[in-house]
């Protein structure tokens, strides 16, 4: 077992050093810094002398070994827009993308495990039709326009939900809050709907055909004969067996719900990791990309490492397989 | 139970601290983006003059009409051709306390001449005097006459304030582009508002300054919050829904949104950010040919542009500086004529056309990437195949200073509100040395012309200047150096209580200090 842990931490070290490494390879191509930190009119020298003063003529493996002997030091270097190292605008940043996930993560529970497993008992009501064909809709409509949407008939047409931003943040230990204030929870309805609107129909589909296939297997029928309350067949027979692989994917999809947050923070200026990602991207920031690249890149590489390793004790196979 | 109920009490705190702030006047302003620093130096750029205009005051500033007028100067005279005496106002304070006096101005003109985006708009200036207290002189190394242009450009800073060092030990002044630095994040100017909360990219809020010495100015706006959307959409529906008063830019596809809405108005305004095309006559030899420019020219249709793609919100060019600058010349006007261009083509020998590249950047300009479109298809008319690229532009500009195709397009707003400057960037023979020609990626070069330009440039009697100008844009139309496309219009849009016509300009820079909320 201990090998076993061992092996897979040098996997994930690797991992992250060729994680720096691409994201260090591509910062190269995504634009220059220099370009938005001097107004157009600058001359070429000036900017020469500015690209010479912040290192960035160096040769491409010089950099790249500053940056990881910094990195192993907790520097990610300075971010060129925010003028501040970029770790600590990343933390900065992050509550605001956790509470958005957080609250959208719950929208999908709670809807989506009632409205599937209705549809999975009920496969012929007209109810059932509804949310089977309304989440259709939702699968195809994308993220930003469902935002946009939203924002036109709730706050401009209807004048109930504000448009944009957090609202009233509340401070924490350091952590900017917004879901200990009203006006911080009316900031979150919209964007989290419109975040929850990828996964929600996806959700609500796996768990309908899983508890159907629950359905047909060969023990809850043998429940059915016992002669069981239907609650008890559909809810602790049935339901239970459906929402281990629906766990499963649920975990995958995290990342990608966390890889949605792009696109619904800048619709809604929501001060997040998303927003701030893009934004660095429009202004060539590129010490603060390699930096959220490093940062998820060593969180999805954790959680993997943390998942894989609880699979290798619940599970003596997987531990075996690697073994040579 | 205890946290929540401590974090429910700050809750009430918050709300309560808002509705009592409710009472005076606010004005919520929403922008695609917000100062990048506090340093009015650090960077030459739309939006830190913006900034400079609310929390410094400038020397002289321009009026609607382009006209210059007084503001910490009270007056000023020529004494001879490299010395302009400027009287400064008394009693101004800054927001420190101190008193604004000439050695202020002094402190500010040697630091714009350290500033990296500054120095080259500095480069005529030798520096300044301070006669005594309250009289400075500005002296250049040999007749400028764009002094006062450049005295807007001079928003004095508390030269008491900036000195010294900092905790770090680093010099106050210090303009420092990346990390760190006093001037970053602590402001004293004599502008009417002072900076009392600042979040970079989340929320700025400024506070109007109570010893502000324009007691005449009419602004009422006790406070001034600003935040950053960036989104086009998501601040034009900021402003529908009220959440915010006031929005610059507004995207042109939702001006007929907002002139339907009530309660809201949209002001725009023609610009002087010229769009054009450069013709690379190095890269391709059939651009050396001036029927063949010419028949280009010829072939765009620039009014049509601005019809279709720009909705009207743009003036069509025949020329660089728009109306009101000196080297307007109301002759030279859009000329869209096909069969003109056909027979040009055809008299240069080029009737079977040839095919050549463009890149354009695609969120630089408003609608560029469709302009660059629609020019690939008047092109096709006369035969001429057009590859075109389009780009971001933290892309483009790299790939524009490669030259990296036949057509390249550029926008350019003159940082000295003056004719010469486009066509020292724009049109003059590229050379490394003097940095002339910078962005003349069409190489387009005649001697003539920057003669002229350098004349222009000692020249201090203003109709004798004009005429130069004049002769210079003159010059360019026949050569058909580049092709002129629009002049941008500027647009802003706020809730109907908003005074917002007599505030706003064509450098973009509204004077929110004089802002009126009924």
């Amino acid at each position: 077992m201990f090998a076993f842990v061992i092996r897979r931490i040098i996997q994930s070290l690797f991992v992250i050093l060729v994680i720096g490494f691409i994201g260090f390879a591509i910062k190269h191509q995504i634009g220059d810094p220099v370009r938005d930190l001097v107004g157009i009119s600058v001359s070429k020298a000036e900017r020469d002398a500015l690209r010479e003063e912040l290192g960035l003529n160096d040769p491409f493996m010089s950099q790249y070994v500053r940056f990881m002997k910094n990195a192993v030091r907790g520097d990610l270097g300075m971010s060129f827009f925010y003028k501040k190292p970029t770790l600590k605008v990343i933390v900065k940043k992050a509550p605001a993308t956790l509470e958005l996930v957080f609250v959208s993560s719950l929208i999908i529970i709670f809807l989506s495990i009632p409205a599937g497993v209705y549809a999975a008992i009920r496969p012929r009501s007209w109810l059932t039709r509804f949310i089977m064909g309304a989440s259709i809709v939702g699968v195809s409509i994308p993220v930003f326009l469902t935002a946009i949407l939203l924002i036109y008939v709730f706050s401009v047409e209807l004048g109930w939900l504000p448009s944009y931003g957090r609202g009233a943040t509340v401070s924490l230990w350091g952590w900017e809050t917004g879901l200990l204030t009203i006006d911080g929870w009316k900031h979150l309805i919209l964007p989290s709907i419109a975040l929850s609107s990828i996964m929600l129909p996806l959700f609500i589909r796996l768990i309908r055909s899983e508890m159907m296939e629950v359905l047909q297997s060969e023990y809850v029928k043998y429940a059915w004969a016992k002669g069981l309350a239907p609650r008890r067949v559909y809810f602790v027979h049935a339901f239970k067996n459906t929402l281990l692989p629906v766990i499963t994917v649920g975990g995958v999809q995290l990342g990608i719900l966390i890889a949605y947050t792009i696109l619904t923070e800048t619709v809604f200026q929501w001060q997040g990791m998303g927003f701030m990602f893009l934004e660095a991207v429009e202004r060539s920031d590129t010490t603060l990309l390699v930096a959220y690249m490093m940062v998820v890149g060593v969180v999805f590489v954790a959680v993997n490492t943390m998942v894989d390793i609880i699979y290798g004790l619940v599970n003596p196979t997987v531990r075996i397989a690697g073994r040579k | 139970m205890k946290k929540i109920l401590i974090a429910a009490c700050l809750a009430l705190c918050i709300v309560l601290a808002f509705g009592a702030t409710a009472q005076a006047k606010t004005l919520k302003l929403a922008m695609d983006a917000d100062p990048v620093s506090l340093d009015p130096h650090v960077q030459l750029s739309g939006g830190m003059l913006q900034y400079s205009h609310m929390v410094f005051d400038p020397l002289v500033r321009w009026t609607k009409d382009m006209q210059i007028e007084p503001r910490l100067a009270e007056k000023w005279e020529r004494l001879d051709d490299l010395t302009m005496r400027f009287y400064l106002r008394k009693g101004v304070k800054f927001h420190s306390g101190a008193e604004f006096t000439a050695k202020d101005v002094v402190f500010t003109i040697d630091r714009l001449k350290k500033s990296q985006d500054y120095k080259a708009l500095f480069e005529p200036f030798t520096g300044a005097l301070a006669v005594s207290d309250y009289v400075v002189d500005l002296k250049t190394t040999k007749p400028y006459p764009l002094v006062l242009n450049m005295a807007t450009y001079v928003f004095p800073m508390d030269s008491a304030f900036y000195t010294g060092t900092d905790e770090k030990g680093q010099p106050k002044d210090a303009i420092v582009k990346i990390g760190p630095s006093f001037a970053l994040t602590n402001e004293s100017g004599t502008g009417p508002y002072k900076v009392t909360f600042r979040e970079q990219g989340v929320k700025n809020v400024f506070t109007r300054f109570a010893d502000y010495w324009d007691k005449a100015s009419p602004g009422n706006a006790d406070e001034i919050v600003l935040t950053p959307i960036k989104n086009d959409a998501t601040r034009v529906a900021a402003l529908l829904s009220g959440d915010v008063d006031f929005i610059m830019p507004v995207p042109p596809q939702d001006y007929e949104r907002i002139r339907k809405e009530s309660g809201v108005q949209l002001v725009t305004m023609a610009g002087s950010r010229i769009i054009t095309v450069q013709l690379n006559q190095k890269r391709r030899p059939e651009f050396a040919n001036r029927k063949v420019r010419q028949a280009i020219v010829y072939a765009i249709n620039n009014e049509g542009i601005v019809k279709k793609i720009m909705k009207g919100e743009a003036l069509a060019a025949g020329q660089q500086g728009p109306m009101g600058f000196a080297g307007y010349d109301p002759a030279l006007v859009p000329r869209y004529d096909l069969e003109k261009a056909k027979t040009l083509m055809k008299e240069a020998g080029f009737e079977n056309g040839f095919s050549c590249s463009m890149i354009a950047p695609n969120n630089r300009y408003v609608n560029d990437e469709k302009i660059a479109e629609a020019i690939v298809s008047m092109l096709a008319k006369i035969n001429i195949k057009v590859n075109l690229k389009t780009m971001p532009k933290a892309q483009y500009w790299d790939e524009f200073d490669a030259q990296a195709a036949d057509i390249q397009m550029i926008g350019w707003h003159s940082d000295t509100e003056d004719s010469a400057n486009y066509t020292e960037f724009l049109c003059m023979c590229p050379n490394k040395d003097t940095g002339y020609g910078q962005y003349n990626s069409g190489n387009y070069c005649n001697p003539q012309v920057d003669e002229l330009v350098l004349d222009s440039q000692s020249e201090t009697d203003p109709a004798k200047r004009s005429q130069i100008l004049k002769q210079v844009e003159r010059l360019l139309y026949d050569d058909a150096a580049y092709v002129p496309l629009h002049w941008q219009n500027l647009s802003w849009a706020g809730k109907s209580n908003l005074d917002i016509d007599p505030i706003v300009n064509v450098m973009n820079f509204p004077y929110f200090g004089d802002l009126v909320i009924k």
